[in-house]
């Protein structure tokens, strides 16, 4: 059986090519079918509320890629509450259906996957 | 044990020092190493373009010897690679481009690679950060 992977995701959208090329990973894992689920954290919550206008930074919206993960199998995706909390984004419309993680909730997700990537 | 090794940062920055010590530390132990996936910034560390100072480490360099003298499979992501400038002859050529910055013994692929490493290991450790 394939090796579960975690990727933890804790860029923002606009800071460089970090969170873009977090995503590539977990899209080109779902292209192979590989069990495969997102943690948004710390910075990287920033990707997901609604109506961001990244014609305004002269870069490219990473909404699609975004919205392509389900496309690809990887329908498994979570968000650190805390995170969107300490960002004012508690209350925030999010582009894509994540499940809010509290506190000890966060290592146990941790621990029910093989292998954990952080970019 | 099998070890696939990925690395997301720069030969300047000391995740690289790390990774590599870690890596020679991991055959030095008697183990393996089924793949290096070089991500991210960390595709510099396969450009043959860069100048350390004289005084400094030149970790380009060094990952360069220790992948040729171990015959190590060493993938670095072609997307990442591309948008960084670091073109072996054939890249260069597909964009017109007229300088090479990378070649044997690296081989240029897609991040299919550094998930099949993945597979393949029983442990991948990351180094990525300064």
């Amino acid at each position: 059986m394939a090796k579960s992977l975690l990727l933890i995701c804790r860029q923002s959208p606009w800071a460089g090519t970090a969170a873009r090329e977090a995503l590539d990973i977990a899209l080109a894992g779902g292209a192979f079918e590989l069990p495969i689920a997102l943690l948004f954290m710390d910075d990287g919550v920033f990707q997901l509320p609604v109506g961001q206008q990244a014609t305004a930074l002269e870069q490219k919206d990473l909404s699609a890629n975004l919205q392509a993960l389900p496309l690809f199998g990887v329908d498994d995706l979570y968000v650190c509450q805390a995170s969107l909390a300490r960002r004012g984004l508690t209350d925030a419309t999010l582009s894509l259906p994540v499940t809010p993680l509290h506190g000890a909730e966060l290592p146990a997700l941790l621990a029910r996957f093989d292998l954990v990537m952080t970019l | 044990m099998k070890f696939a090794i990925a690395l997301f940062s720069p030969p300047h920055a000391p995740a690289s020092r790390r990774a590599l010590r870690f890596a020679e530390a991991v055959l030095a132990s008697g183990h393996e190493i089924v793949r290096l996936f070089f991500y991210r910034d960390g595709v510099y560390n396969a450009s043959c373009a860069m100048v350390a100072p004289q005084d400094e480490l030149d970790m380009a360099a060094q990952w360069r010897a220790f992948v040729a003298e171990h015959r190590l499979d060493s993938v670095v992501c072609i997307a990442a690679a591309l948008r960084r400038g670091v073109l072996n002859a054939e890249e260069a050529r597909r964009y017109e481009r007229e300088a090479i910055s990378t070649g044997a013994p690296w081989e240029l692929s897609g991040l299919g690679q550094l998930h099949e490493a993945a597979q393949l290991a029983d442990r991948l450790v990351c180094f990525g950060g300064d």
